[in-house]
């Protein structure tokens, strides 16, 4: 059988080989965790919004003289006598009791705390109905009331998230072009290092795609190498914020890791970056040599 | 096959190293170049095998204007030359067998066709048991000849060899003017670069004299050994 050739130009023993899969290692690890932000961000603003488009919440303030139970009652018979109210849907005591105690501790929260009662409405869309027209007819039968609209400030956060999210895209973006620079730095630096070999190799009849072919091998293999090593404490970091993400206990604190699709998309990374690192070398290769007899 | 025409050629804004020169070399002939170190024989040669070109004139080899022709015909013209450099050139990290495969790795032979070819070839020239040696285990001499049997694997139409004589000793500088003989008979033309006078004295053929950048005269090495009681150039 015949045996491979070996490398012509010893690019390996170059400096910029030692050290470039660890920029590579540093550029996907970044890349990963920024992307990662790109995904949480992405999956938490869809959520926010699909989550709690068209749902008010109606504020029962306990009145002296008036038992809460039969303000219930009243507030579910005039929301049900409004056109455009989909469903009302009266929130336990148990569950407004239990977004206190996050704050206060379980058992921390005292018998005689005047806590409102709440009523989630879903509104049909395009009924017209907002926070406040409902407030000022409901007032007039119920005094001490407050409706709230969560889309408003839902919608203010997703604004702040996707302001984030492209943030965290630009920064992908200009991992990328280090990343370029650095093969086209690295690429320019090797043609010189090695120029007395590939003027001989020009001598000898090598075209200039062979010689590019050198560097495009090379640079493949470092971007690959150094993926690996980048992914692998990227992967290690993620699993560690997916701990302390569980340990909040928040409705807001996204999972969108848990997702195969999302874990596919991360594990490309390196084989991107080996791919972007062997493109920019072969053009950066061929441009050089083309200025060469 | 090689035709100079005026010729001038310098290196960046320096001055000129070749002065008007003009000759023509025709297929299946051996010339030697002949002259003092640092009269151009190098620069001469660097034309002919197309790591350069010439400021002014015109270079027409194997019938392609050389001023004209663009990189990628270059390729073509390139590998019907075999040059054996008087630094041999050899790539440190390559084996024997590597660095006498590279022409043929380069013009994208199969790798079978290769191996056999180059034990062949080294055999050849002697070199059968340092097939797989690095340059750096190898003496001057038996790397000269890893450097010839480089230069002649694609069987090249043109051999340039710029003074493959240099570390030699007399009976194996002699044994390689064979070998270049050798070649030149089943047709490849041979231009060798010396400044050796008794070589050419005992290996008499016709001479290029370059002198101070210019060639003064195309003679026969036989006038050239009478004329000059066995001093060349």
């Amino acid at each position: 059988m015949a045996r491979r050739a070996p490398a012509v130009l010893a690019l390996g023993r170059d400096a910029p080989s030692r050290f470039l899969p660890w920029v590579f290692a540093l550029m996907v690890y970044l890349a990963v965790l920024a992307l990662t932000g790109v995904l949480i961000l992405h999956s938490a603003v869809d959520r926010w919004q699909r989550g709690e488009v068209g749902t008010l919440t109606l504020q029962l303030m306990p009145q002296e003289n008036e038992s809460a139970g039969a303000r219930i009652v009243l507030a579910e018979d005039i929301l049900g006598g409004i056109e455009g109210v989909l469903a009302v849907r009266v929130v336990p005591q148990s569950e407004s009791l239990a977004l206190i105690e996050r704050w206060l501790g379980v058992g921390n929260v005292p018998d005689d705390l005047p806590l409102p009662r709440l009523i989630d409405i879903d509104i049909a869309p395009g009924s017209g109905i907002n926070a406040e027209s409902l407030e000022r007819r409901l007032a007039e039968s119920l005094p001490g009331i407050s409706v709230d609209d969560a889309k408003e400030w839902l919608d203010r956060l997703a604004d702040f998230g996707r302001s984030l999210e492209l943030l965290a895209i630009a920064v992908v973006i200009l991992i990328g072009l280090a990343a370029v620079a650095t093969v086209v730095f690295t690429t320019r630096m090797g043609l010189s290092i090695h120029r007395n070999v590939i003027e001989l190799l020009h001598l000898i009849g090598a075209r200039d795609r062979y010689v590019a072919a050198q560097f495009q091998r090379q640079a493949m293999m470092l971007g690959l190498r150094g993926g690996v090593i980048g992914i692998a404490f990227a992967v290690a970091t993620l699993y560690g914020l997916r701990h302390v993400a569980g340990r909040l206990d928040t409705p807001l604190a996204p999972d969108v890791l848990v997702a195969h699709w999302a874990w596919a998309l991360l594990a490309a990374v390196p084989i991107i970056t080996a791919l972007i690192a062997m493109i920019t070398a072969r053009v950066t290769a061929l441009r050089e040599l083309g200025k060469m007899m | 096959m090689v035709r100079f025409e005026n010729v001038g050629m310098r290196y960046g804004m320096g001055p000129e190293v070749l002065h008007d020169v003009t000759f023509e070399i025709n297929p299946g002939e051996f010339r030697y170049l002949v002259g003092p170190s640092g009269c151009g024989k190098t620069s001469l040669l660097r034309l002919m095998f197309l790591a350069q070109r010439p400021s002014r004139g015109l270079i027409s080899m194997f019938g392609s204007d050389v001023m004209v022709a663009k990189r990628g015909e270059l390729v073509g013209l390139r590998r019907k030359i075999g040059v054996v450099f008087q630094d041999y050139r050899l790539l440190d990290h390559l084996s024997a067998l590597d660095n006498v495969a590279l022409p043929l790795r380069v013009a994208g032979a199969k790798e079978s066709e290769i191996q056999a070819h180059v034990y062949e070839l080294l055999a050849w020239v002697g070199l059968a048991d340092h097939i797989h040696a690095l340059p750096d285990s190898l003496s001057g001499g038996q790397k000269q000849r890893v450097a010839i049997a480089r230069a002649v694997i694609t069987r090249p139409r043109l051999l340039l060899a710029d003074e493959p004589t240099g570390n030699l000793d007399e009976a194996l500088g002699q044994r390689l003017i064979r070998l270049f003989e050798e070649l030149n008979r089943i047709g490849t033309t041979v231009i060798i670069a010396t400044h050796n006078k008794s070589l050419v004295v005992r290996n008499p053929h016709p001479t290029l004299a370059l002198v101070s950048g210019e060639i003064r005269t195309e003679k026969s090495s036989e006038k050239t050994a009478k004329n000059t009681n066995g001093k060349v150039g």
